[in-house]
C-alpha cells in the first residue's frame, strides 16, 4: 500500500528546501531554474544576433560557442566548474554559483540556436521594408524582425526551457540540494521510494504543463502576413 | 530644364559573376512618372532598387535629389526618407496594426510625436481610401486594401520620390483597380514616380515615359503613345506582342 504520510511529514524540506531553495542547503529547483532561464536567455539573444552578423568576427566565435557546448554533456559543463575553474582563479565557488554558471553558459548555446532560427525566420521583406522607411539597422531588429521572431520562437524557447526546468536535477551532482536531490535523501531514511518519486514527479509536471499552456497563449495571437 | 530627380550614368551591377545592370543611362525629371517594363529577369526590378539603395551599384554613379549614392559613407538613411518604396508583396509588419504600420517610421526616424504621426497618418488613410481600416491588423485586410496601406505608409515619410516594385502583381484582378486608382491620384499631385508594372493600361493612361529594358539594359524609352503604338526595338515588339495580346 501506498502510504503519503511520508510526503506530508517531509512536505517542509521537499518543497521548501528542494523545491524553493530556502531551506539550510544550497538548492532548490526554482532558485536555479528561473535565474538559468532568464540569464540564459539574454545570452542566447546575443550569441544568436552574433552568428548571424556578418562581421566573422563575432559570427565565428558565436558559431564555435553554440557547436562546442551542444557537443558536451551538460553533466561535463558542471564538473568543470565544479573542479577546474576554482583552481584556475585560486577562489573556491559555491554550489548555486556553479550550478547557475554551468547552466547559463550550456542553455545558452540552445537558446542561441532558436533565436538564430527565429531571426531567420522572417521574410527578407520585413527588413526590406523597414530599411526603405528609412529605420536603421538596430531599429530594424528591434522593432519589426525581433517581435515577429519572438513570437515563432515561442514553441521552440518553451520547449527549452521545459528542458532546462528538468535538467536542474543534475545539479544534484555536486549536492545541490533540489527537488530530486531532497527526495533522493528523504528516500535514503525513509525508504519509500514510490510514493517520493511520483510526488516529485507530479511536482515537475505541474511546472512543465504550466509552462506549454502559457506558451499556447502566445501562439494563438494574429500572425498571419 | 526640370529638375532632374534621378540620373543614372552608365550604372552597371553584377549579382556575382552574372552582370544585370549594364550602362544604364537615364534620367527622371521632378514629377515625371516613369513606367519601367520589361520581361522577367531583365533587371527591372534591381533598377528601381538602387534608387534607394536596396542594391548598390559597383560600376558608374547614381545620383538622387542632387545626392550621389555610388559615393561610399553617403548617408543612405537621409536618402530614404526621400524616396519611398511599394513592394510587390506589400511587406506590411504583420504584428502591428494598420495605424502602427504607418506611423512607425515617421515617430522613429523623423522624430515626430505620437499624436501628430497618428493625425497624418489618418489624413493619409483617407488618401488610399481606407480610414476605417486604421486599427486592423495586415493579415484582415484584402491584398489591394494591404498594398494601399503600404503606400501610405511610404507616404507617411513625406518622400520627393516614390518607386513602386510591380505593385499590382500579387492582387486579385479585382483588387488592381483600386490600387492603381490611388497611385494615378499621386502622379496627378505631382509626384516623381518610378513604377515597374505589367499593366500597360496605366502606363498608357498615367505615365509620362515608358522605359524598356531587356537583359540589363535600357532597350528603348519613348513618350506611352510612341511606345504602345510603334515600338521601336524587336524586342519590345514581341513583348508587346505577349502581353497585349489577350
Amino acid at each position: 500500500m501506498l502510504d503519503f504520510g511520508v510526503i506530508v511529514s517531509n512536505f517542509r524540506f521537499l518543497i521548501v528546501q528542494g523545491l524553493f531553495g530556502l531551506g539550510g542547503f544550497a538548492g532548490g529547483t526554482l532558485r536555479l531554474a528561473i535565474p538559468a532561464i532568464a540569464l540564459g536567455f539574454v545570452l542566447g539573444i546575443f550569441i544568436g544576433l552574433a552568428r548571424l552578423a556578418r562581421s566573422r568576427w563575432l559570427s565565428l566565435p558565436a558559431t564555435l560557442y553554440v557547436e562546442f557546448f551542444r557537443g558536451v554533456p551538460l553533466v561535463m559543463v558542471i564538473f568543470w566548474i565544479w573542479f577546474i575553474i576554482p583552481q584556475l582563479l585560486r577562489l573556491p565557488i559555491p554550489e548555486y554559483g556553479v550550478a547557475l554558471t554551468a547552466f547559463v553558459i550550456f542553455e545558452a548555446a540552445y537558446f542561441g540556436e532558436i533565436v538564430r532560427a527565429g531571426i531567420q525566420s522572417v521574410p527578407r521583406g520585413q527588413v526590406e521594408a523597414a530599411t526603405a522607411v528609412g529605420l536603421t539597422g538596430a531599429q530594424t531588429m528591434r522593432f519589426v524582425v525581433l517581435p515577429q521572431a519572438i513570437r515563432n520562437m515561442v514553441p521552440a524557447l518553451v520547449t527549452q526551457m521545459i528542458v532546462l526546468f528538468k535538467d536542474t536535477s543534475l545539479a544534484s551532482i555536486i549536492g545541490y540540494v533540489d527537488l530530486t536531490k531532497a527526495a533522493q535523501i528523504v528516500n535514503n531514511r525513509e525508504i519509500k521510494p514510490f510514493e517520493l518519486y511520483l510526488f516529485i514527479a507530479i511536482v515537475y509536471f505541474i511546472f512543465t504543463y504550466s509552462m506549454s499552456r502559457f506558451a499556447r497563449r502566445f501562439e494563438r495571437r494574429p500572425t498571419a502576413a | 530644364m526640370a529638375d532632374v530627380a534621378i540620373r543614372f550614368k552608365d550604372v552597371s551591377k553584377w549579382f556575382g559573376k552574372l552582370k544585370v545592370l549594364s550602362d544604364i543611362n537615364l534620367a527622371v525629371v521632378a514629377g515625371e512618372v516613369v513606367v519601367v517594363c520589361g520581361p522577367s529577369g531583365s533587371g527591372k526590378s534591381t533598377l528601381i532598387r538602387c534608387v534607394n539603395g536596396l542594391e548598390g551599384i559597383q560600376g558608374g554613379d547614381l545620383v538622387v535629389l542632387g545626392e550621389s549614392i555610388a559615393r561610399p559613407g553617403v548617408s543612405m538613411s537621409g536618402l530614404r526618407t526621400r524616396v519611398g518604396m511599394v513592394f510587390q508583396s506589400f511587406n506590411l509588419f504583420p504584428h502591428m496594426t494598420v495605424l502602427q504600420n504607418i506611423t512607425l517610421a515617421p515617430v522613429k526616424v523623423r522624430g515626430l510625436g505620437a499624436a501628430e504621426a497618428e493625425k497624418t497618418a489618418r489624413a493619409l488613410l483617407e488618401r488610399v481610401r481606407i480610414p476605417d481600416k486604421a486599427d486592423h491588423y495586415p493579415a484582415n485586410l484584402s491584398g489591394g486594401q494591404q498594398q494601399r496601406v503600404a503606400i501610405a505608409r511610404a507616404l507617411a515619410m513625406q518622400p520627393k520620390i516614390m518607386l513602386f516594385d510591380e505593385p499590382t502583381s500579387a492582387l486579385d484582378p479585382e483588387m488592381i483597380n483600386e490600387v492603381l486608382d490611388v497611385m494615378t491620384d499621386l502622379a496627378k499631385d505631382g509626384m516623381t514616380m518610378m513604377v515597374v508594372t505589367h499593366e500597360m493600361g496605366f502606363a498608357r493612361r498615367v505615365a509620362h515615359r515608358v522605359v524598356f529594358m531587356d537583359e540589363g539594359r535600357v532597350v528603348e524609352e519613348a513618350t506611352p503613345e510612341a511606345f504602345f503604338a510603334a515600338a521601336r526595338s524587336d524586342r519590345a515588339k514581341e513583348f508587346l506582342s505577349k502581353i497585349l495580346s489577350h
